[in-house]
């Protein structure tokens, strides 16, 4: 079947569109999931437009304005709304241009333990067995450490950075999918339908991937918004040590690093780059809680 | 009425006895594996690294071929990898995780010395989480949808999103500096000084008799404690609220009602112990999670502990401390969530493991 075919399929499908008004119907419902939405799509237009949207370059340093404060406050300059960091990069390009690499890290990371964690989590619960065993007792390993603890040091092998950082969060965060996946897919796996599927001579790969696994992702959409988030935060927590992205890059995280020694004298310069963080992950945990609401009937709507 | 009590409750201890040994006995089975794989990512990460793990481990940059040669025996890095790893955990099980690269000491010895700092902090953290999460989040349930629900959950929720890091440094802003409250960094000030004793500075410093001592050992941990507990009881509040909304609406608490008890009894006898089961968990799942907090927040406060002690060995390359750390800080996380698992057993009666 063609992409097009397939997709015209899809929406034409009334069950499914069914489906998704109901989902809206209960997302809708929980009033901060829609704040928190609506602040979402702002950050990724912002990630987005960047270029545009910024006044100044994040990393251009303008010598004749160094720790400049916002505009509100005395001696606040006009060019420079949220003032300029110590020396003299604009704090609001730098802010802006911050939500790419967030948004950026809570895709990647997500994507990569979301998909990973799916592929060894069906495999398990599927095949159970002794590839089961392997499988958990490996995620059973990376669960032994701390997580932050464990990031900290694979980026100390893998080097600084802010694509190691990433990577290392990933790995430390897919033991989590890989237990819900492979719970959901050993509740599911002895129902009817799969039977049914399995006597009319599906193989392995088409039951596992195309009859299991979509009735498996509900759980997995809200794990993922979680991890979204506190990937965002971890990444941050790494900038922060000195072990994510590295200066110049306006990277929240390695921003705040870049700004303890001004605690006392400068408070816009530690502030504001804390504040994106601690917005950005809010928003997205408001959506993950309407998400959960709207998704998992089972799970209480309290 | 005693008597019954008691006659209802003794079968059902012996049972549970039995199946907490089978149940231990289970446990083990999966964290002896666990175990082995953790020592050898420790064993393998230093020679993961690039560069030559004779130089990481030594320390020594420069060195002529004989005296490679000659560390490189006497850390055995000459033998086959097998043998390496096998003498590595015989080594590990006695006790030697090895020697930090930059003070010689050994790195087990460190450790002991570093973790009341962190159990310490921990404690109080976990204290200050449970002391307003819980009654936080039995007040959320019973005014249910109320303006008082609504921002104590709105609380939480930013709570739980706070980058942690961020939260101490906005606090030293505040406390430490504009309100001049609290001090910055360490366990206590320099004015005071006691060998230490248990290892736990608000324990040492009362033993030492010195006046003033307490206090600024407590004027030290207030703003750590805040930090570290922000998130867990975020989550504490968060979980007994839900698991109390889940409890309330029981049958039994239904009965309770009908009989005639007053709301304060129905919800501090009745609902309130089964609706701990669940949050006792979540307690115990936050051990790892303080772990990680500790990392940022002793960094920060100049904390004394095993989070700092980690994050300076990263940046100062000491490996040995890094590898011997990982192993060490797993082990007792292990051993926590098998004592966290025990425990749930004993408190939750609806479980026959």
């Amino acid at each position: 079947m063609s992409q097009a075919a397939a997709t015209s399929a899809v929406s034409t499908d009334p069950s499914r569109r069914a489906r998704l008004a109901e989902f809206w119907y209960y997302f809708a419902e929980n009033r901060g999931a829609v704040i928190g939405l609506v602040f979402f799509l702002f950050l990724v237009l912002l990630a987005v437009f960047a270029p545009w949207i910024a006044p100044h370059d994040p990393v251009a340093q303008y010598r004749d304005a160094v720790l400049v404060p916002p505009v509100w406050q005395e001696a606040g300059r006009a060019d420079y709304l949220l003032g300029t960091d110590a020396v003299g990069r604009d704090m609001l390009s730098r802010l802006i241009y911050g939500t790419r690499f967030s948004l950026f890290v809570g895709v990647i990371v997500t994507t990569l333990s979301l998909v990973g964690g799916i592929a060894l989590g069906v495999i398990a619960g599927y095949f159970r067995g002794w590839v089961d065993t392997v499988i958990m007792r490996v995620m059973d390993i990376i669960l032994a450490f701390p997580s932050l603890l464990l990031a900290l040091v694979l980026v100390a092998v893998l080097g600084p950075g802010l694509v190691n950082a990433m990577i290392a969060i990933a790995l430390v965060f897919q033991p989590h999918f890989v237990r819900l996946t492979r719970a959901a897919v050993m509740s599911e796996k002895t129902r009817d339908y799969v039977v049914a599927a399995k006597v009319a001579g599906a193989g392995h790969g088409r039951l596992m991937f195309k009859t299991i696994l979509p009735n498996c992702m509900a759980p997995l959409i809200v794990q993922a918004t979680l991890s979204f988030s506190s990937a965002i935060l971890d990444a941050a927590a790494l900038g922060f040590l000195g072990m994510g992205a590295q200066p110049p890059t306006p990277e929240w995280g390695t921003m705040l690093a870049e700004a303890r020694e001004f605690i006392s004298s400068h408070w816009w310069v530690v502030t504001l780059p804390g504040i994106a963080i601690l917005v950005t992950v809010l928003a997205i945990n408001l959506m993950g809680d309407g998400l959960r609401d709207a998704l998992d009937p089972k799970l209480k709507r309290s | 009425m005693q008597w019954c009590q008691r006659w209802d409750t003794m079968p059902r201890q012996r049972g549970a006895g039995f199946n907490m040994f089978r149940f231990l006995m289970g446990r083990l089975a999966v964290l002896i594996p666990t175990f082995i794989g953790v020592s050898i990512i420790a064993f393998s990460f230093i020679r993961l690294l690039p560069g030559d793990p004779v130089a990481l481990l030594s320390g020594e940059r420069v060195m002529s071929p004989e005296r490679h040669a000659e560390i490189s025996h006497q850390l055995g890095f000459d033998r086959p990898i097998v043998v390496q790893y096998l003498d590595y955990l015989w080594g590990v099980l006695q006790g030697d995780f090895g020697t930090s690269i930059v003070t010689k000491k050994p790195v087990i010895d460190q450790f002991f010395e570093l973790f009341p700092a962190t159990v310490e902090l921990s404690l109080c953290a976990i204290l200050f989480a449970v002391i307003l999460g819980i009654p936080a989040g039995v007040v959320a349930a019973i005014k249910r949808g109320s303006a008082i629900d609504q921002a104590m959950m709105g609380t939480a929720l930013v709570g739980f999103s706070m980058p942690i890091f961020w939260w101490g440094l906005l606090l030293i802003m505040l406390v430490s500096g504009m309100l001049q409250w609290t001090p910055v960094s360490g366990r206590i000030s320099l004015m005071y000084f006691f060998p230490p004793v248990t290892g736990f500075m608000l324990v040492d410093s009362l033993l030492s008799g010195q006046a003033g001592a307490f206090k600024s050992a407590v004027s030290h941990l207030v703003l750590p404690t805040i930090v570290l507990g922000t998130i867990p009881l975020a989550v504490i509040a968060r979980q007994t609220r839900s698991a109390m909304l889940e409890v309330l609406s029981e049958d039994y608490v239904r009965t309770a009602r009908a009989k005639g008890l007053s709301t304060f009894r129905v919800v501090g006898v009745h609902a309130l112990r089964n609706a701990m089961i669940p949050v006792v968990t979540t307690i115990g799942l936050q051990v790892g999670v303080m772990l990680a907090g500790a990392i940022l927040t002793e960094t920060i406060f100049s904390w004394p502990g095993i989070g700092k002690w980690m994050v300076d060995s990263v940046s100062r390359r000491d490996y040995a401390v890094i590898q011997g750390g990982l192993l060490v800080i797993a082990a007792v996380i292990m051993l926590v969530n098998l004592i966290v698992d025990l425990l749930y057993g004993l408190i939750n009666p609806r479980i026959r493991h």
